[in-house]
């Protein structure tokens, strides 16, 4: 387990260590059971592209999922997820990578929290953004 | 073009009105099935020793089960002729933690509806705004999804 991250070790513009999964269609068929979505065009082609899509796309959720989990290796077990917003902008495609990244863009201590603002997003492999976002972290202090 | 719109004076009254109400018993199990499926080691999830030195003394499911369908974050479902569905985003602000064992309501409303001419066709955004609280009455998480119908 990496070491506990503090409000003072984060200064805006740093990266958020980037976390890359490999999506596969056996994870997406987990992720439709696990997560309770069984909407076909993420496990069967036919009905994917009679939609109009290319084929079988990846959970805009489970994005979200593989961005949680970024923000959760980075900040530890002292550390919590006030807030997040994800937006979907660009299809995924299975059995590819995924880097899930992010920057730090603001922090500051607000009712005794120490607060750290991220940009959040998934790549694709032609550096595309496909799903953004936003997160809102509290860390603990050093000064506590 | 009244005539054309998706937003019926029908579909409007929904707008504040049309709820979806949902209760989840969230067992060890699911969040093991949870978490295997993401692919994510976190002892914080899984490892009940590891857990106990941490800020929550126990095991707590990551925030991102309120991704998950069953967690019902897409807000009531609007029976419209509209059969293709693509998630549009989610926003949601997190309270208390959820651990195994927890009985969690969520309600669900219509926020708002708009349209759009999509290159596909028209689309219609659903806005839902959505609670969830444990069976202790707190609070857990609110939050905000858009669902397009096209």
């Amino acid at each position: 387990m990496a070491k506990q991250l503090y409000y003072e070790d984060v200064e805006v513009g740093i990266d958020i260590p980037t976390l890359v999964k490999h999506p596969t269609t056996q994870q997406l068929v987990k992720w439709a059971g696990a997560s309770g979505d069984y909407y076909q065009i993420h496990y069967d082609k036919d009905f994917a592209i009679a939609t109009g899509l290319d084929g079988i796309i990846v959970h805009g959720r489970l994005k979200i999922a593989f961005l949680v989990q970024m923000l959760t290796d980075w900040i530890g077990d002292e550390g919590k997820v006030k807030k997040l917003a994800c937006q979907h902008r660009g299809m995924d495609l299975p059995a590819v990578d995924m880097k899930c990244k992010g920057k730090v863009t603001n922090k500051y201590v607000k009712d005794g929290e120490h607060c750290v603002e991220c940009e959040i997003w998934t790549e694709n492999p032609e550096g595309r953004k496909t799903a953004p976002g936003t997160a809102t972290l509290v860390l603990p202090s050093r000064g506590k | 073009m009244a005539g054309d719109t998706l937003i019926t004076d029908e579909l409007r009254k929904t707008i504040g009105v049309a709820k979806q109400s949902t209760t989840i018993e969230m067992e060890k199990g699911m969040l093991r099935q949870f978490v295997d499926a993401i692919g994510d080691p976190n002892p914080l999830w899984s490892d009940e020793e590891h857990a106990k030195k941490s800020q929550y003394g126990g095991i707590t499911f990551p925030p991102g089960i309120l991704a998950a369908s069953l967690m019902g974050g897409s807000g009531p479902w609007l029976d419209i002729p509209l059969q293709r569905i693509l998630d549009g985003g989610s926003e949601w602000e997190f309270f208390e933690p959820i651990r195994p064992g927890d009985v969690i309501t969520v309600v669900g409303t219509i926020g708002d509806l708009r349209e759009r001419q999509g290159s596909v066709g028209k689309m219609l955004f659903i806005i839902s705004d959505i609670e969830w609280k444990n069976q202790k009455g707190e609070v857990v998480a609110t939050g905000r999804a858009t669902l397009i119908r096209y």
